[in-house]
């Protein structure tokens, strides 16, 4: 068993123990103590004489609230505070761009499992049976589950402000163009979920002045400060936020949780409080990646060029903003795919309805689309007879054309590229089918097939997305390095507010400034708010900039050292720092030891890419810094009969500017292509009247290490000017266009239309609604009539 | 909650005697799922994983007793040679860590229609043994299960044993889940061949509210081979007749729609996997000694 430890914001300084410098590959200095168990989620914080806190939801999706009598609880022994709406000191509502959720309920539930109110006990046990006695008298109303149903007129509006919560019109080229070959399909995307497996966990530890201190998973501490403070009507500086472990994020912890929560009743009571949800109270707590339905129609002359697109993108925002409108506007730019497209017209709405909040998830509004606009190539391939891959290398966007959204397309932009080297990676062997290992076999050890009815497929596709904040967002990040001398060896500190999610960022930051000044010993600081915003850990962004702040900082510190060169040595060349010290070409001037002579040196920076601008009415403007692509390609195979895959490999190239670490870059094409296999055949939160239906594991099925093909991956490195070290954000890509690869595989295979995604065996093995009852034949073995295989 | 720690079978008795409504815990692999949930708040659960009697199985004469206690692992490692239906079915249970914990003694205890370790016990016509301080009781499994989560286990009792005649044939197992692996069953198959019978025995997992024989199916398939003296002559089933087969199955099944499939697809898949592990099952009989 791990023990549980106290929360610290001063830790000893241990620098990591894994030498290295970017391009190299590092194992993470997590890594092991996962593995082993030893790792300190935010799960295992603990203190003498904390409480626990707990959270009564809503069961009903949409209701109003007549009134809540917290009185028996109060009362109950061990029961150190019961809040409500009515004790949220400052801000009712947060949000991190429209602040329309509810801190606590009051008057109305928008969905199911909204907080109403929150208890701290002295067990979680009694804190759990506390909230059962908590009295709401609710009046249920229907809930509002459709968003094209919100879209009408007549509908109930949820908000003040109406059903529609964002809509973004993109007016690119002639927007009536016509052409001689035309495609056009509806599409639709299924709810699926982070499911990181750390759930959402903290602790809040007032500081007995007014303030709190809280001890948080999360993606980015400074909005999740800014947030609280103004709910707690505090100064941001009495609010200090010090990460903990996470244990995965993937969009889904850029929200607030219980991080509020925690920090009232720690405030109410004068205790430390921690929160901490399960598996179950998790698919309550937080957002989830946004169901769509899209209609798409495509235009190409004869010879294959593309002339048009016309999209509309209706998006189930559920019943709060969270990060909507910004994936509202990604999948409007997005929604043409990395082609050329001389004339677009697209219409992409999000609306409010009572189903959960939807947010920020992996990939942000590029997956839904890519899996649109990828099927709708392959259509228009088939349509005009022509091989799917040559059609979209024929219309690979490349630098200088327009994107319908206006901008340029900069340089490097090798989508053609990728897409010939999918093509040109070898096949994964054929294998006789029968008398295979059950493992390799569709249904695995389960039995179902020794080869009968087992065909194989293969599918592409390309997507693309922009990397970091766009639309004229301030996106920056802070980092301050310290460069001494301990024990005579030199020692770099690296401090940031840059959320370590899984990514490997820790590690990234110290290679880059073992990097830039020539020195081994390098330690990371607990991220915290002590420190200026790092931004986000989400949009693929966090080794651009805080990377860039990082570096930008090593190469302030590294003048200072350079300048007091100058002075006490009168060097005037070229310097350089190497091996803890200072050189002129391959002459060794001074070491470090002796040149900082017991000083420090200290440089904090702040690093921003270049501008970006909001769209203007329609939909056109320089909205993005940097875009990354990865094509895919997947063979699959299918039990026709029974609907069921096994994956038998992915092949992907990718676009990474530099890589910086090849082992984090090859786990997060690993991870992202795991997720976007999750969402082509497993992964959705089933909803039914507003209600989730598998609020767990057992019925949430996540991929295993048997669903999981290998991956064959081929990487470019083509430098983005602009870019630290000329890199490219990587998190994303791999998720974008892996689902669409793997159901164009699955028609390959099947022949069948498949529009819905994730793929259910029924689809698959198109098995009607109705079960299909045959009448038995008399006769023990008579003359039986033959029916269809499938 | 009190932890109850009976040391031999006897004290366990007692204890569930002086306990009622005391909740037994073997491999925990469901229990322990109620009570995270708060789907259950036992207030006394009764450890059985150290009482050596239900971790012991044994011969008997023409086949097995299985102490309740015996994980799944260990039927897979110990019984897979004499009892392959129960092991295969074994095998698809979650993942190795389930398979070390959880006990087809539990399996029975839950009575769950996704049972993977109960179809091949009604294919076999095995029997479970119940016993209290009162004594020793034997119920056909079909009888012991009596409807979703539901079984005839009495106040005083606990499960003991099931007595499953060793395999006298071939016999199958397939299961279908979404994924390919740790799931639970959309829907299932067990099949066991008794050739010295000239008996099938055959039933459908997951697809009704308790695991269900096939009789009508059976009764056709046993028609087929003995009006043809196949399990003599060891040729081929017709594809019609093993079509045949499938479709009676499928007619047996009582599926309802929920989030892992729906009705449709269950009936329809059952009666795949009746035709397929029919013919592997038959493949093997006409190529095998046994
Ligand atoms: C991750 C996971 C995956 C799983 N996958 C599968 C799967 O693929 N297929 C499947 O069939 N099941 C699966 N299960 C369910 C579970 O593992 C099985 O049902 C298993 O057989 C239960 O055995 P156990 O010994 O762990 O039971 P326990 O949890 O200890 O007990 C189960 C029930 O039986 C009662 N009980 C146990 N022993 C006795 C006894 N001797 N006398 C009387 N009552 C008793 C208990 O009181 C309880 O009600 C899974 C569970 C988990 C957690």
């Amino acid at each position: 068993m791990k023990s549980e430890s106290a929360p610290t914001r001063e830790r000893p300084i241990i620098p990591a123990s894994n030498p290295g410098r970017i391009g190299e590959s590092r194992p993470r200095a997590d890594g092991v103590p996962k593995v082993k168990g030893e790792f300190e989620y935010s799960s295992d914080l603990w203190m003498d004489g904390m409480l626990w806190g707990a959270t009564l939801r809503s069961p009903h999706p949409h209701a109003n609230i007549w009134s809540i009598d917290a009185t028996e609880a109060e009362g109950m022994p061990g029961v150190h505070a019961v809040l409500t709406h009515e004790d949220v000191p400052g801000r009712k509502v947060y949000g991190m761009e429209v602040p329309d959720q509810p801190v606590l309920a009051w008057e109305h539930v928008r969905y199911e499992g909204e907080p109403i109110a929150i208890v701290a006990a002295d067990h979680p046990e009694t804190a759990r049976r506390a909230l059962e006695k908590i009295a709401v008298d609710y009046e249920v109303l229907d809930p509002v589950t459709d968003p094209e149903e919100a879209l009408k007129e007549d509908t109930p509006k949820l908000h003040l402000s109406g059903n529609v919560l964002k809509e973004v019109h993109i007016k690119h080229g002639d927007v009536n163009a016509t052409a001689e070959v035309v495609v056009s399909g509806e599409y639709e995307i299924g709810m699926q979920d982070q499911a990181f497996l750390g759930p959402e966990s903290g602790m809040a530890v007032p500081d007995g002045r007014g303030g709190v201190d809280l001890y948080i998973s999360t993606q980015w501490l400074h909005i999740d400060r800014d947030q609280i403070a103004e709910s707690l009507d505090l100064p941001p500086e009495d609010v200090r936020l010090t990460l903990s472990g996470v244990g995965g994020a993937f969009g889904g912890r850029e929200d607030l949780s219980m991080q509020l929560h925690s920090c009232m009743l720690a405030l109410d009571t004068g205790r430390p409080v921690k929160m901490m949800y399960n598996r179950e109270e998790s698919f309550y707590g937080h957002v989830h990646r946004h169901p769509c339905k899209m209609e798409y129609e495509h235009g190409a002359d004869k010879e294959g060029n593309l002339v048009y697109v016309n999209a509309r993108l209706v998006f189930d925002g559920g019943a709060y903003a969270s990060s909507s409108n910004a994936v509202c506007l990604n999948a409007g730019t997005f929604a043409c795919g990395p082609y050329n497209v001389p004339n677009a017209k697209i219409d992409s709405f999000m609306l409010y309805t009572n189903n959960p909040p939807c947010g920020a998830m992996r990939g942000f509004g590029a997956v839904q689309v890519c899996f649109a606009h990828e099927t709708q190539m392959d259509k228009l391939a088939k349509e005009l007879g022509m091989n799917p891959l040559e059609l979209r290398i024929k219309n690979a966007m490349k630098p200088g054309d327009k994107f319908p959204f206006g901008q340029t397309v900069p340089e490097p932009a090798p989508v053609a590229e990728i897409l010939e080297r999918v093509k040109n990676m070898p096949m994964p062997e054929e294998e006789e089918i029968m008398g295979r290992d059950l493992r390799r076999l569709p249904g695995g050890v389960s039995n179902v097939t020794h080869g009968e009815g087992v065909k194989r497929g293969v599918g592409y596709a390309v997507g693309y997305k922009n990397i970091g904040f766009s639309a004229g967002f301030d996106d920056y990040s802070t980092a301050s390095i310290t460069l001494s001398v301990e024990d005579g060896e030199p020692l770099i500190r690296v401090h940031t507010a840059a959320a370590e999610v899984g990514q490997g960022g820790i590690t990234l930051q110290a290679q880059i400034s073992r990097t830039e000044l020539g020195v081994e010993k390098v330690a990371v600081l607990p991220a915290d708010t002590r420190i200026g915003s790092a931004g986000s850990t989400s949009a693929s962004r966090q080794s651009y900039v805080t990377g860039g702040a990082v570096k930008m900082a090593c190469e302030a510190v590294k003048e200072k050292v350079f300048e007091k060169v100058r002075e006490e040595f009168g060097e005037n060349g070229e310097l350089s720092m190497e091996d803890g010290g200072v050189s002129a070409g391959d002459r060794r001037i001074v070491s470090l030891a002796d040149l900082l002579d017991g000083d420090e040196i200290e440089e904090t920076v702040v690093y921003r890419h270049k501008p970006t601008y909001p769209l203007d009415e329609n939909g056109q403007g320089d909205a993005h810094f940097q875009f990354a692509f990865a094509a895919h390609r997947a063979v699959v195979e299918v039990d026709e009969e029974l609907g069921l895959v096994r994956v038998v490999e992915i092949a992907t190239a990718q676009d990474v500017g530099k890589v910086m670490n090849p082992q984090s870059l090859e786990g997060q094409i690993q991870g992202g292509v795991a997720q976007g296999l999750g969402l082509a055949l497993l992964e959705e939160i089933q909803m039914k009247d507003g209600k989730v239906q598998n609020a767990s594991f057992t019925d949430y099925l996540l991929p295993t290490i048997f669903d999981m093909p290998p991956v064959r991956m081929e990487v470019l490195e083509l430098a983005d000017p602009d870019a630290p070290y000329g890199l490219k954000g990587v998190g994303e890509p791999p998720t974008i266009s892996s689902t669409p690869a793997i159901v164009a595989a699955l028609r390959d295979a099947t022949g069948r239309e498949l529009n819905r995604v994730p793929v259910k065996p029924e689809r698959l093995a198109g098995i009607e609604e109705e079960p299909v009852r045959r009448a038995p034949q008399p006769g023990s073995c008579g003359p039986v009539a033959e029916r269809s295989e499938s | 909650m009190e932890f109850l720690q009976p040391d031999n079978l006897r004290e366990a008795f007692e204890m569930r005697a002086s306990h009622p409504g005391a909740a037994p815990i073997c491999g925990g692999t469901d229990i322990m799922v109620e009570l995270n949930f708060d789907h259950r708040r036992p207030e006394y659960v009764l450890d059985l994983t150290r009482v050596p009697e239900l971790a012991e199985w044994s011969r008997e004469n023409g086949g097995f007793r299985v102490g309740a206690g015996v994980s799944y692992t260990r039927i897979i490692e110990e019984l897979g040679e004499s009892l392959p239906g129960l092991a295969m079915a074994s095998r698809t249970v979650g993942s190795p860590q389930i398979r070390n914990r959880g006990t087809v003694g539990g399996n029975l205890g839950t009575a769950s229609p996704a049972g993977d370790g109960l179809p091949p016990l009604y294919a076999s016509d095995a029997e479970v043994e119940v016993a209290s301080l009162e004594g020793t009781r034997r119920i056909p499994v079909a009888e012991f299960i009596t409807g979703p989560k539901r079984n005839a286990l009495g106040d005083g009792e606990l499960i003991t044993a099931f007595h499953i005649p060793e395999a006298d044939g071939p016999q199958q197992y397939s299961k279908i889940g979404t994924r390919n692996a740790m799931v639970i069953a959309v829907c299932a198959f067990g099949l066991a061949l008794h050739p010295e019978k000239g008996k099938v025995g055959a039933c459908i997992g997951s697809a009704a509210p308790t695991p269900v024989r096939t009789k009508e199916a059976e009764e056709f398939i046993e028609g087929v081979i003995s009006e043809s003296d196949l399990w003599q002559t060891r040729r081929e089933i017709s594809g019609s007749a093993l079509r045949r087969f499938g479709d009676m199955v499928e007619m047996s099944a009582k599926p309802i729609s929920d989030v892992r499939g729906t009705a449709a697809y269950r009936t329809r898949a059952v009666g795949v996997l009746a035709r397929r592990t029919l013919s592997w099952a038959w493949d093997e009989y006409r190529g095998g000694s046994r």
